[in-house]
């Protein structure tokens, strides 16, 4: 598993443990109320799983497994890979600090602006290894 | 591919077809009178699909292709595997059962399912996440 595949699914996880730990607290003041602030994680909760979790664990296994050239570099541009990486980490905190944190009300359309750049860097990574065997 | 991976995959599917036929239930009109408990699980949907479908199918596939940790034990600790299975799959049909009683009698008491169904799902969580993480590694080569 290549260096950034590593990073991504690290990553990932740790959101895992996040969009979970503040799930279980949501779902657990469903049935025994805690405290009615814990309301205002739920986007954070929906954040951490949809784009933290699925997303990029879902982009760590395509950069590992996608089809590899037969020559240096086998996977082409990691470049687009890395900053796919760092923009939608970004851009999930500047969601969170939207809508969960209310720092502003620029943070929610930024931070999705943000994450739109990660997927179209890493569309444009992946798009060249989306090949046959023979290359076609 | 290993045996608790058939079971996540397979469970995953089944997640999904409930989730779908969940979703088609919610869609029918108000005129088809359903009874009150099926209007309190719109949550339960969303989550035997995210849950159940898309984490487990994720945790399955993981399971199996990651790199191994030795030849003697490839995937390392199986039992905490198996626990994560079982505690994610209790947790979330807890949620299933719980969220409408909840919904329908707020004051039967009922409220302990859904602190012990998250409870569960968060333990299946971080038990995944403990077996899994010494698996994110380059390609084992031996020794």
């Amino acid at each position: 598993m290549p260096r950034l595949s590593q990073w991504f699914i690290r990553a990932a996880f740790m959101y895992l443990l996040l969009g979970f730990t503040v799930g279980a607290l949501l779902l657990a003041h469903k049935g025994m109320p805690l405290h009615p602030a814990l309301w205002s994680w739920l986007p954070a909760h929906i954040e951490f799983l949809l784009f933290g979790w699925v997303v990029q664990v879902t982009m760590g296994m395509a950069f590992w497994i996608l089809p590899r050239y037969w020559q240096q570099p086998r996977r082409p541009h990691p470049e687009l890979a890395i900053i796919a990486f760092l923009l939608l980490n970004l851009g999930i905190w500047l969601v969170v600090a939207g809508t969960t944190f209310r720092a502003g009300p620029w943070f929610l359309p930024v931070g999705r602006a943000v994450e739109m750049a990660a997927v179209a860097f890493f569309a444009l990574h992946a798009w060249r290894r989306i090949v046959s065997r023979e290359g076609a | 591919m290993p045996s608790l991976t058939r079971w996540y995959i397979k469970s995953a599917l089944i997640y999904l077809t409930a989730a779908l036929l969940l979703a088609l239930v919610l869609a029918l009109p108000v005129s088809a009178n359903l009874p009150l408990f099926i209007r309190y699980l719109n949550p339960a949907y969303f989550h035997l699909f995210m849950v159940g479908w898309v984490t487990q199918m994720i945790f399955g596939v993981i399971y199996w292709m990651f790199p191994i940790i030795t030849r003697a034990q490839p995937r390392g600790n199986a039992r905490l595997g198996w626990a994560s299975y079982a505690l994610l799959n209790v947790g979330l049909l807890l949620r299933v059962v719980g969220e409408p009683l909840v919904g329908v009698r707020p004051a039967a008491g009922f409220g302990w399912l859904l602190a012990a169904s998250a409870l569960l799902q968060w333990l299946a969580a971080v038990t995944f996440v403990i077996l899994t993480w010494p698996r994110i590694k380059e390609k084992y080569r031996g020794g």
